[in-house]
């Protein structure tokens, strides 16, 4: 089996479910000719034509708004925004249109939208192209959000995401597109959205991360009796797999790249707190971005949870 | 220095009624049966029925706020007169006047009015869009219909309609833009009625029409007698037949009025005068109908009885059924979210005592 990253492992997997599905489209800017700024899509456009490989005018508003009206007609389309930051302008067709299509019309359409989108620090791109948004999408209904931390669930997230019948986020770290590299099959293979994983077990805290910040999250347990749990889909979130941990270890830190407020640390913690509060031994705590703005490269370093700062939660919550 | 005239374009205006229900054109008149004619006229007297019946309702406490069409009547049903079985429409919130006239079952129009979402559960085999809330953000939806037409090999079109105020949304300019550059089969239809709430056509656009603005996307935008019916219905089976060849979409401006206030909710006494509603009243699509289909001797006094006795009758028979309809079920809050509900969504059921 071949070792592959990120970007060649999400490849592998829009090229599987092209050719299996018809149906399937991708469109984006840059997509197509380019193989996407990142490269993730290079090579699709010569296997499955312009047509299905669209390279679409500058316009986010326009690639969500008719990929909505695509995915009601009966396609399954592949939206690529470039960047993160730059969904905000379609965000009115997410939460208006593509998560609520299904209510309005009491199950008549469903919206089959997956909108992939590289999000995170690390890459010292110029301003908006490291933001986090995944707590703005987690609270809508009716929306998934997942977040592949390596190749492997990379590819068979992905399959999931594409063969869902609603909407879908799928946020690819950027930081680790090319960073890391783990065997990833050939054959198609599809990992279940909803549920967590296990990435390493410990006894004595549980460490729930995901997406760049999961590697972070395990380099700082080096030394510490960690459980660390790779969040992988973020909506709707694996309670159990989650609760299992918290029941065994009574000891919780949550490490994500958002910032704190209202960031998807404070639902999984709240979470915690009705469900868990009895298994505690002390505070949840949560290693985040302080609440500023995403700096841009020579601040950015500060700004992200590094395994210093992660190592720090961990003695603070062993002292209970 | 070189500075010479790259393009020019021809803004055009089609009526072929006019207010006194003449037909100067009569070879414009020639694909128009006598049949079409009767059944626009029946079309209109039923969506306006049902109008006045929503209207009245809404003032006894029996449905929600609604959106009144009058005024608006010819620029509905002519163009969905147009529209074929298999061609998608793609509507906002107006057009209730497109739902009747495509055979949408009465009944559920007013459960949705009523604040029922299952009314807009659109009966398998017809093919709109549930109502859209957003000014203008639909206009992408039409696109992407038409995208996946055109993808799928289908010789069939979308329909999108939108207001003067839609015109003016960033949505508008993506969705029309990039239909132009795909060449889709798209017919995106705006009713200008001279207002979106209290803010005047004039303040949407410093273009002269609305319809010129296709040039700059590169297809063509006419402008229509909005009050007319059958330059409604001609305008938009054209820009059916040219987008079925393949030959992109067309930007249709409906040129017409609203007569009632905006909503339910609204006084359009404070931001216009009597005078210029009682002017646009004089322009109302029944009027002009009606003398044409005289000239014709297509229309007695009997016959309209006739016809608004048949339509008050099905809007009485669908009040009821509305009325008798159970209310929907707390647990379609959640169920309907996802094709499948989450462990949390089950769990939440479950703890509101909500049945599954
Ligand atoms: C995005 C958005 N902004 C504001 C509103 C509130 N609103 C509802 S209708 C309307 C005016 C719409 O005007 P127009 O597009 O001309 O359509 P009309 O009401 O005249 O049919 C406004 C401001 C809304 N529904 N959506
Ligand atoms: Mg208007």
């Amino acid at each position: 089996m071949d070792k592959m990253n990120m970007v060649q492992a999400i490849n592998m997997a829009l090229r599987q479910e092209m050719a299996r599905d018809d149906d399937v489209v991708v469109l984006g800017e840059d997509v197509g000719r380019d193989g996407g700024v990142f490269r993730v899509t290079d090579g699709l456009i010569e296997e499955f034509g312009p047509d299905r490989v669209i390279d679409t005018p500058l316009s986010e508003l326009g690639i969500v708004g008719s990929a909505v009206g695509m995915a009601v007609y009966g396609l399954r389309p592949v939206v690529e925004i470039q960047f993160m930051a730059f969904i905000y302008e379609a965000i009115e067709q997410v939460y208006s249109h593509a998560t609520r299509m299904r209510t309005r019309s009491r199950g008549r359409f469903g919206c089959p939208i997956v909108i992939r989108t590289p999000y995170g620090l690390g890459i010292k791109g110029p301003e908006l192209h490291s933001d986090s948004a995944e707590a703005i999408f987690c609270h809508m209904p009716g929306i998934k959000v997942v977040v592949p931390s390596t190749p492997y669930n990379a590819k068979g997230l992905l399959a999931s995401a594409i063969r869902d019948p609603d909407p879908v986020v799928f946020m690819e770290p950027a930081r680790l597109y090319r960073a890391i590299k783990t065997a990833v099959p050939e054959d198609e293979y599809s990992i279940d959205l909803g549920r967590a994983e296990v990435f390493q077990e410990g006894k004595d805290m549980t460490v729930i991360a995901w997406g760049s910040m999961l590697h972070a999250a395990v380099e700082a347990a080096d030394g510490f009796d960690a459980e660390v749990i790779d969040l992988m889909t973020l909506k709707p979130f694996d309670e159990e797999t989650i609760l299992a941990s918290v029941r065994k270890t009574g000891r919780v830190v949550i490490v994500h790249e958002a910032t704190k407020y209202c960031g998807l640390g404070a639902e999984i913690a709240a979470f915690l707190a009705e469900e868990a509060i009895m298994h505690l031994n002390g505070p949840i705590l949560r290693v985040t971005a302080p609440d500023g703005v995403v700096p841009m490269a020579m601040l950015e370093d500060l700004y992200m949870p590094t395994s210093k700062r992660i190592r720090k939660a961990y003695e603070e919550v062993m002292r209970y | 220095m070189t500075e010479r005239v790259l393009h020019t374009f021809e803004s055009r205006f089609l009526q072929i009624v006019d207010e006194s229900g003449n037909a100067d054109d009569e070879s414009l008149m020639h694909s128009i049966s006598d049949d079409l004619i009767k059944k626009a006229f029946e079309s209109i007297v039923m969506a306006r029925t049902f109008n006045g019946r929503a209207l009245n309702l809404q003032r006894e406490g029996r449905i929600g706020t609604y959106a009144s069409l009058y005024g608006q009547e010819a620029s509905q049903i002519g163009s969905a007169l147009a529209i074929e079985k298999d061609d998608w429409v793609v509507p906002s919130f107006r057009e209730m006047g497109v739902y009747l006239t495509l055979g949408y079952p009465i009944w559920l129009l007013l459960r949705y009015w009523a604040g029922d979402e299952r009314g807009m559960k659109v009966p398998e085999g017809l093919n709109i869009l549930p109502v859209c809330v957003p000014v203008g953000s639909q206009i992408p939806h039409a696109t992407g219909v038409a995208w996946a037409m055109k993808l799928k090999g289908h010789n069939t079109a979308a329909v999108c309609y939108f207001g003067d105020g839609g015109s003016s949304r960033g949505d508008f300019h993506e969705a029309l833009n990039m239909a132009g550059v795909f060449k889709l089969p798209a017919v995106f239809i705006c009713q200008n009625n001279q207002w979106a709430i209290s803010v005047p056509r004039k303040r949407q656009t410093a273009a002269e029409t609305i319809s010129q603005r296709a040039f700059s996307y590169g297809f063509d935008g006419i402008q229509v007698d909005g009050n007319d019916v059958f330059a409604v219905y001609k305008a938009t089976r054209d820009a059916l037949e040219k987008a079925r060849r393949g030959e992109g979409p067309t930007l249709i401006e409906c040129f017409t009025y609203r007569l009632d206030d905006h909503t339910t909710a609204d006084d359009a006494s404070r931001y216009r005068s009597a005078e210029e509603v009682e002017e646009w009243k004089k322009k109302e699509p029944l009027i002009r109908l009606r003398l044409l289909m005289e000239k014709r001797g297509l229309w007695t006094q009997g016959y309209e009885d006739d016809v608004t006795e048949k339509a008050r009758v099905l809007v009485d028979e669908a009040i009821i059924k509305a009325e008798e309809y159970p209310p929907p079920e707390p647990r379609d809050i959640i169920l309907y979210t996802n094709a499948e509900p989450t462990p949390r969504q089950l769990k939440e059921l479950d703890r509101l005592g909500w049945t599954r």
